[in-house]
């Protein structure tokens, strides 16, 4: 169980998909995927053992660095990803279970049971609401935890066991910074398809639904 | 998700590019890619742990190693392969939809689809004409864009493309100037050197390619204009009228669709 196994997920989901749909996968997967596993997360790496306290005292190190990371960048980062990429199952379980319906009553029941219409446009729409609220909880939660998208040098620790007030360095910080506001960015522009994909699908149904109703009145 | 499924990706590409690009997907492969992380991920792999400062001051290493390498050589030249590989896709998405387009004329019924069956469609390799030759001369572009912005980076970032030996910092809380020692900096220098000289013949065959293709369509326009004076007789105009259906038909695609499926 790797990256590969999200990657062949949502290869699965690109079938279903609308043009900017496709163009959302190609982003998650070249900008914040490949990203992630070739760059970002060697920098991480041995975040914990590159963390240095100003003094000797034994747990000071230990205590500090929990204090100031509950759960690292990186891993927030990978549950990002995760997280995103999993209401696009929805659309896959949905066309999965109409085409086992039709399988069931032994007849043709729909006209393409991977055409995005009726039940599966409101599936649809539903996950792309739900990878939208997603990013934006992720990014807001990144902001609150970190006190915004900073990495200083030196956090100030006064946590017991250590005796006082005690300097900490950060190790790469400017450079775990580069990668965070790419992963910033990044989001964004998948926030912004996201949006612009809900658009078009609920103006293209809505002028379709106008029209239909437009030609049975004239009729 | 690796370079190798990059390689998947662009592999399909290869398919449709000219023969300065497909060699050009290969230098990228075999001297950038595999150069990475085969050789120059080992290189600088202990990179902090081995850069020493001449001091016990704790934190000292840590803040002089983050004010010289605000972003690490090997993390920068990933990022470069990985935007310097994205405008392929643009030609993946407009030949995937074309595939698209064509397979459903085919199951339509189209007269005008010359198909045999829906494999054929699949294999089949587009000519770089009409809008493909856009997007295929608009991706090149962006390609040596990416390319010289990211070696002018690299220069900027690092003052040239030596590693030294030796750095002297006394930012806080290094008590006095202290001297830093990078580990293997010759090695660094080697693969720096090398990498940018990859680089460089990659930004050449994207010069030289984007020549080519100027040469052919400017060429081909002069065929056109020169048919087009001859005396108009009969079977010329069929055979105008013929190319133009062609490219009507080649040429009929409004939104672009990627397919990851080649």
């Amino acid at each position: 169980m790797s990256w590969a196994f999200l990657r062949d997920l949502l290869s699965g989901v690109n079938k279903y998909s609308t043009g900017i749909g496709r163009i959302w996968v190609a982003v998650v997967f070249m900008f914040r995927l490949l990203v992630y596993v070739a760059a970002a997360e060697n920098i991480w790496k041995h975040e914990h053992d590159e963390f240095e306290c100003n003094i000797k005292q034994p747990g000071c190190e230990n205590v500090c660095f929990d204090h100031f990371f509950p759960v690292s960048h990186i891993r927030l980062w990978a549950l990002q990803l995760i997280m995103v990429s999993t209401p696009s199952l929805l659309v896959v379980f949905h066309v999965a279970y109409r085409e086992n319906r039709e399988k069931h009553h032994n007849q043709k029941l729909y006209r393409n049971p991977g055409k995005i219409d009726g039940g599966l446009l409101c599936t649809y729409l539903i996950s792309l609401i739900l990878k939208t609220g997603l990013e934006i909880a992720f990014l807001v939660l990144f902001y609150k935890l970190y006190n915004g998208f900073r990495i200083p040098r030196l956090v100030k620790c006064d946590i017991k066991p250590c005796p006082n007030t005690v300097d900490c360095y950060i190790s790469k910080p400017t450079e775990k910074m580069i990668f965070l506001y790419f992963l910033v960015a990044t989001s964004c522009l998948c926030i912004v398809l996201n949006l612009s994909e809900l658009s078009y699908l609920i103006f293209k149904y809505s002028i379709k639904c106008y029209l239909k109703r437009h030609m049975k009145k004239q009729q | 998700m690796d370079w190798g499924a990059l390689h998947t990706i662009l592999g399909g590409v290869n398919k449709h590019s000219t023969s300065i690009g497909k060699i050009w997907l290969t230098v990228l492969f075999i001297f950038r890619i595999m150069i990475l992380v085969v050789a120059a991920e080992r290189v600088w792999g202990d990179e902090q742990d081995d850069f020493v400062c001449n001091t016990l001051q704790p934190g000292c290493r840590n803040v002089c190693y983050d004010h010289f390498f605000p972003i690490s050589h090997i993390r920068l030249w990933a990022l470069q392969l990985i935007f310097v590989s994205t405008p392929a896709l643009l030609v993946a998405m407009h030949v995937a939809y074309r595939r698209h387009e064509k397979k459903r004329q085919f199951r339509k019924g189209d007269q005008k689809c010359e198909y045999k069956d829906i494999e054929e469609i699949r294999k089949q390799r587009f000519r770089i004409e009409g809008s493909l030759w856009w997007t295929y001369t608009s991706s090149i572009f962006f390609r040596l864009i990416f390319e010289a912005v990211f070696m002018y980076a690299f220069y900027f970032m690092y003052d040239g493309f030596r590693m030294p030996r030796l750095m002297k910092c006394n930012a806080w809380p290094c008590p006095n100037t202290v001297d830093c020692f990078v580990s293997r900096p010759t090695e660094k220098t080697v693969f720096t050197i090398f990498m940018i000289a990859v680089s460089s013949i990659c930004i050449l065959l994207n010069v030289a390619e984007l020549c080519y293709l100027l040469t052919k369509f400017f060429l081909r326009r002069s065929k056109k204009a020169g048919n087009s004076k001859q005396q108009p007789n009969h079977e010329n105009k069929e055979e105008t009228k013929q190319n133009e259906m062609n490219e009507l038909i080649s040429d009929s695609c409004q939104n672009t669709v990627i397919g990851f499926s080649s």
